[in-house]
C-alpha cells in the first residue's frame, strides 16, 4: 500500500505567508487565552491535596461535600471522575494546618460518612515544593532548547537552529493555549510531555532539513526554493506515516492509561499535531526567510553528486 | 552487499539473548515473604539468625518455600498470605524485641537467574502501592540549636576558669558572654577560642556594656546543617524500623530535605505520626529552691523566677525546671524497658554515650537528692515526661528511669528515646500514597497502554510496508526486549511516567524504520536494483535517525537533571528507549533483512508494498 503518489513537488514555499499567517494567529490566540485565562494548575504546582476515593456503589457526591464541608474545608471542589464510583476531591493548602494533618482528617471525616470508602490515592504537595517546580520546569525548557540550538548549529547551521526552535517554542505556546483554553489541570506530567514534544518534533525539523541539506548537494540547479520544496515533499510520506504511529501509541495511552496518563497523552497529541504542521511549514519558511542557501550549508567546497540520477530534479 | 560478517550475527543474537534472559524475571510473579532484619546496628544478620529463624518457623510447622540471607537480613517465601501472616506472628513472637518482622514480597524468579542478577524491575511506589513523603529539615533552627548548647559550653568552661561574668545569652544565632571589665573579656576571650576554635569572637563595648560575641563560622554552620541532617536521617531510620517495613527507602535529598518511601505500607496515619513526630528530649534539673506555693503561683500567672521555665507533667502538675540542659537526646544510644528488682515496677533502661556518662556522672553527683526531669518538646509544646529523683551519683553511663504508670508507657517512652531524637524539627512538604488495589491498576494501564498501541502499530506497519513492516515490528519487538532488560538489570525505578515512557518510546522509536523503509522505496522508484536499494536505503537513513535521535536524547537528559520523582523515572526510560532504538531500529533490522534477501542470488522484486513510478 501506498498513500502518496507526488508526481511533482508540491511549491510548498509558496504557501509559506499563508502557512505562516495561520501559526501567528493560532500562537497569538494561544498567548491571549494564557493571559486571560491562565493555567489550571494542579497541585504540583500549586500546593494542596488531590485524594482520589473508591465507593463500591456509586458514590453520593452531596454526602461527600458534607463530609468535607463539617470539618471546615469549605474550598475543597468534589467531583466524579471515571465511573460513578470514583471521586476527586481538590484541596487548596491551609493556612495553619500541615498538609499531612490535612489528608488524614478528611480521610477519617470520608469514612465517617461512609465507612466503605476507600481512599485510593493521596497527593498532597506544600507550597514551597510547587514553587520550586516553576523554577526547574523554566529552567529545564530552557535547557533542551539551548542544548538542541546549539546541536542545530553545529550540526546544520545557525539558520536552522532558530528556525527550529521558534517553530517549536511555537509548538509549546500552542500546547499550553490548548491547556488554559480549556482549563485542563497542567500537572508534572504534562510538563514531561511539553519536554517530549520538544525532542520530537525538532526531530520533525532534523528530517526536513537533513533532506534539505542532501538535495543542495545533489539538485546543483535548483534554488533554496526549490530544494526546500523537494524535500518537504520527498520527506512527506514518512512524516505522515510516522506522526500516525507514534498517535496510534499515544491514542492507546488515551485509552487506556487511566485518569494519571489522561492529561500527558493529551499534550502528547496536541504537541504531536501541531508538530507536524509547524516544523514542516513553520520552521522551512523561517528557514527560507533566514537566508539559507547551498554556499552557508555546505561551504565552499561542493563536493560532486554522488549520484547521477539525483541530479534530474522534478 | 547485504551480508553482514558472521561476528555481527552472533553479536546480535547474544544481545537478544541477554535481552531475553534479563526480562523474563518480570513474569515469574511474586510470593508472599516474610523479611526479618536486625533492628539495631549491633545485632548482625548471619547464619545464626537463619539458624534461628528456621527453628522458630519448624516448631511452630509452619511451611516454607525457601529461606535465604542477604545483607539487609533473612528471607523467608511462603506457600500463601495465611502462612505469611502466621509466620510473622510466630516471628514477632520470638524475635521481634531485636529484630524487625516485616511482610514482603519476594520473586518467584528461579535461583539460576538470580545468580546472573537477572530481577524483576524495581517498582515504584505508584505501581505497588505504598507511601512517599517529603520532608524538610528546618536548618534556622539547627543553628539555633546548636548556639544554644554552646551557651551551655561556655558557662560550663567559664565558671571552671572562675572568670566574673555578667550574663551568658544566645541572640540569634550569636551567643553573647556579658562582663563588667575589660581584663576578664579578655582571659574568656582566650580560654575560650582556645577550647572552641570553631567559632569567630569579637569583644565590643565598654563599661556596662561591655560583651563578648561568639559567632559561628559559615564552615561550622554548614558542618552543623550537615550533622543535624545525618542525624536526622538516622533518627528516621530507627524509626522506620520500628514500623517494620520490608524496604524503606530513607534518602537526602539537596541539603536540607529528606525523601522517606515505605513501600506497602496502608497505615499512612501511623506512619505520618511517627515521621512527624518532630520530638526532642532534654533533661533538665528541677529548681528544688522554688517548689514553695507562692513562688507555684506566681509562676503560673506568667511571674516564672529568672533561670527558670515553667512546664506540666503529665497529670498537669506545674513543675519549674532550669532552663540550661543537662543532656540532649543524642547522646542516648540505647533504651528499653524493664523491670526493677526491688518493687517490681516498670523502668526505662537507658545507656548514654561516653560523653553523656562523663557529664550525667558529675551532675549527678552534685545533685544527689534533687528531681531530674526528662522533657519531651513535641511541635513546640514541652511536656516532661517523668521527674525521678537523683538517689545517687551514677556514672558508668548506665540510667534507670523509674516513676512510670505501667509496663506500656515503660515501652511507650524507651521507643521515644531509642529512635533517638531529631537535631533539628521537620516537616512534611510532601506526600503522596498510592493504595495496593491502585498499584495494580497503574500496572495494568500501563502495560494495556504499550500493548495495544503495539498491536495496532504492527498491523499498521504490515499492512503498509509488507514483509519490510514486518521487519520493523520485530525490531521493535527487540527494543521493547532490550529496554525491559536494561531496566530490569540497572533495577531503575519504574514508576507509571515510566512506562508511559516505554510506550512513547517505542512510538517514537518506529519513525528510524519508516524513514529506512521510505528510503528503500525511493532508491526502488529511481529505478535502482532491489540489492542496491537495502544498501542505499539504510545508508542514507542513518544520518537522519543519528541526528533526529540526538535532539531527542537532549531533551531527555534536560529532564532527568531538573526532575524529580516520577519525572525522574520517565526521563530515565525516554533516554534508555532512544539508545536501545538506535540499535534495533538499525542494526536488528537490517540483520534480518540481510538474511532474508542478502543471500539470494536474484531478487526481482521487495516485499515493500505498492510503489508508484514517478
Amino acid at each position: 500500500m501506498e498513500l502518496f503518489r507526488i508526481k511533482n513537488d508540491i511549491p510548498f514555499m509558496s504557501y509559506g505567508r499563508l502557512t505562516t499567517t495561520i501559526s501567528l494567529v493560532t500562537f497569538i490566540l494561544a498567548v491571549f487565552f494564557l493571559a486571560t485565562r491562565g493555567l489550571n494548575y494542579g497541585v504540583d504546582f500549586t500546593g494542596g491535596t488531590v485524594m482520589e476515593v473508591n465507593y463500591p456503589q456509586s458514590a453520593n457526591i452531596d454526602n461527600i461535600r458534607q463530609a468535607v464541608d463539617s470539618i471546615g474545608l469549605k474550598d475543597a471542589t468534589v467531583q466524579n471522575f471515571g465511573t460513578s464510583h470514583d471521586v476527586l476531591i481538590r484541596l487548596p493548602i491551609k493556612k495553619g494546618m500541615s498538609i499531612a494533618q490535612l489528608s488524614e482528617k478528611v480521610s477519617s471525616a470520608l469514612k465517617a460518612a461512609d465507612p466503605q470508602a476507600d481512599v485510593r490515592r493521596v497527593e498532597s504537595v506544600g507550597s514551597q515544593v510547587g514553587e520550586e517546580l516553576y523554577e526547574n520546569g523554566g529552567l529545564a525548557l530552557l535547557l533542551v532548547c539551548l542544548g538542541i540550538m546549539a546541536y542545530l548549529a553545529i550540526r546544520f547551521e545557525w539558520r536552522f537552529a532558530v528556525a527550529a526552535i521558534i517553530a517549536n517554542m511555537h509548538d509549546v505556546v500552542i500546547i499550553l493555549g490548548f491547556f488554559a483554553f480549556f482549563q485542563w489541570e497542567f500537572n508534572l506530567t504534562v510538563l514531561a510531555a511539553i519536554l517530549a514534544v520538544l525532542g520530537y518534533s525538532v526531530n520533525e525539523s532534523v528530517v526536513v532539513f537533513d533532506r534539505v541539506r542532501e538535495n543542495f548537494r545533489k539538485m546543483r540547479k535548483a534554488n533554496a526554493v526549490q530544494v526546500i520544496d523537494n524535500a518537504i515533499t520527498r520527506t512527506m510520506s514518512r512524516t505522515v506515516i510516522t506522526h500516525l504511529m507514534t498517535q496510534t501509541m499515544v491514542g492507546s495511552m488515551l485509552l487506556f492509561g487511566g485518569e494519571v496518563l489522561h492529561n500527558f497523552a493529551l499534550a502528547l497529541t496536541i504537541g504531536i499535531l501541531f508538530g507536524i504542521y509547524s516544523s514542516v511549514l513553520v520552521a522551512c519558511p523561517i528557514a527560507m526567510w533566514l537566508g539559507v542557501n547551498r554556499a552557508n550549508l555546505i561551504g565552499d567546497v561542493e563536493k560532486k553528486p554522488t549520484d547521477a540520477s539525483a541530479e534530474v530534479a522534478p | 552487499m547485504n551480508r553482514y560478517p558472521l561476528w555481527k550475527y552472533i553479536l546480535i543474537a547474544i544481545v537478544i539473548l541477554i535481552g531475553l534472559l534479563y526480562t523474563i524475571p518480570n513474569f515469574f510473579g511474586e510470593s508472599p515473604a516474610v523479611q526479618v532484619s536486625p533492628a539495631k546496628s549491633t545485632l548482625k544478620s548471619d547464619n545464626a539468625l537463619l539458624q534461628k529463624v528456621e527453628n522458630t518457623l519448624q516448631l511452630a510447622s509452619i511451611p516454607f518455600n525457601g529461606i535465604y540471607l542477604d545483607a539487609t537480613g533473612v528471607k523467608v517465601r511462603l506457600a500463601n498470605p495465611e502462612d505469611q501472616i502466621k509466620a510473622k506472628d510466630k516471628l514477632n513472637a520470638s524475635l521481634g524485641k531485636d529484630y524487625t518482622i516485616a511482610l514482603n514480597l519476594l520473586s518467584q524468579t528461579p535461583n539460576w537467574l538470580l545468580a546472573i542478577g537477572a530481577k524483576p524491575m524495581y517498582l515504584g511506589l505508584d505501581l505497588r502501592g505504598g507511601v512517599h513523603f517529603l520532608l524538610q529539615v528546618d536548618m534556622k533552627a539547627a543553628l539555633d540549636k546548636a548556639a544554644e548548647s554552646s551557651v551551655g559550653d561556655f558557662r560550663t568552661a567559664l565558671r571552671k576558669e572562675k572568670i566574673n561574668y555578667f550574663g551568658i545569652s544566645r541572640e540569634g544565632q550569636l551567643v553573647v558572654v556579658k562582663f563588667d571589665n575589660a581584663a576578664e573579656a579578655n582571659k574568656a576571650l582566650r580560654i575560650l577560642s582556645k577550647d572552641y576554635p570553631d567559632l569567630t569572637y569579637a569583644v565590643t563595648g565598654s563599661g556596662k556594656d561591655l560583651s563578648l560575641t561568639a559567632n559561628m563560622g559559615l564552615a561550622s554552620q554548614k558542618r552543623t546543617q550537615e550533622f543535624a541532617l545525618k542525624q536526622n536521617l538516622q533518627t528516621l531510620h530507627n524509626r522506620i524500623n520500628e514500623l517494620g517495613v520490608a524496604e524503606p527507602i530513607v534518602q537526602q535529598q539537596g541539603f536540607d530535605r529528606i525523601v522517606v518511601q515505605l513501600p506497602g505500607v496502608q497505615d499512612t496515619a501511623k506512619a505520618k505520626e511517627i515521621l512527624g513526630r518532630t520530638a526532642t528530649l532534654e533533661i533538665r534539673l528541677v529548681d528544688e529552691e522554688k517548689t514553695d506555693f507562692a513562688t507555684m503561683e506566681k509562676a503560673s500567672n506568667g511571674q516564672v523566677p529568672f533561670g527558670d521555665e515553667l512546664y506540666k507533667d503529665r497529670s498537669g502538675r506545674p513543675i519549674l525546671v532550669k532552663k540550661s540542659v543537662v543532656l540532649t537526646g543524642d547522646r542516648i544510644t540505647d533504651a528499653g524497658p524493664g523491670v526493677d528488682g526491688q518493687n517490681g515496677s516498670s523502668v526505662v533502661n537507658v545507656t548514654l554515650d561516653g560523653r553523656g556518662a562523663g557529664i550525667f556522672k558529675n551532675v549527678t553527683r552534685d545533685n544527689v537528692g534533687k528531681r531530674m526531669a526528662i522533657l519531651l518538646i513535641e511541635k513546640g509544646n514541652t511536656e516532661v515526661i517523668t521527674a525521678p529523683v537523683i538517689n545517687e551519683e551514677i556514672g558508668g553511663g548506665r540510667v534507670q528511669i523509674s516513676g512510670m504508670a505501667n509496663a506500656q508507657e515503660a515501652t511507650d517512652i524507651s521507643l521515644l528515646l531509642r529512635a533517638g531524637a531529631l537535631a533539628a524539627p521537620m516537616e512534611i512538604i510532601e506526600e503522596r500514597t498510592v493504595g495496593p488495589s491502585m498499584g495494580e491498576e497503574n500496572i495494568k494501564r500501563g502495560v494495556h497502554s504499550t500493548l495495544w498501541g503495539f498491536a495496532a502499530i504492527a498491523v499498521m506497519m504490515v499492512i503498509y510496508y509488507m514483509a519490510f513492516g514486518g521487519v520493523s515490528v520485530l525490531a521493535l519487538g527487540v527494543n521493547l526486549l532490550l529496554l525491559v532488560a536494561i531496566l530490569s538489570m540497572l533495577q531503575a525505578t519504574l514508576t507509571l511516567p515510566g512506562l508511559a515512557a516505554i510506550a512513547l518510546a517505542l512510538g517514537m522509536a518506529i519513525d528510524a524504520n519508516v524513514l529506512i523503509n521510505e528510503r528503500i522505496r525511493e532508491e526502488l522508484r529511481n529505478g535502482n536494483t532491489p540489492q542496491a536499494s537495502i544498501s542505499e536505503g539504510y545508508k542514507n537513513a542513518w544520518h537522519t535517525i543519528v541526528d533526529s535521535n540526538v535532539t531527542t536524547l537532549i531533551a531527555g537528559l534536560a529532564l532527568f537533571m531538573f526532575g524529580t520523582g516520577p519525572i525522574k523515572g520517565f526521563a530515565v526510560v525516554h533516554v534508555l528507549g532512544i539508545l536501545t532504538s538506535m540499535f534495533s531500529a538499525v542494526l536488528v533490522s537490517r540483520a534480518i533483512v540481510n538474511l532474508v534477501y542478502g543471500y539470494r542470488r536474484k531478487i526481482e522484486k521487495l516485499a515493500i508494498g505498492q510503489i508508484y513510478k514517478a
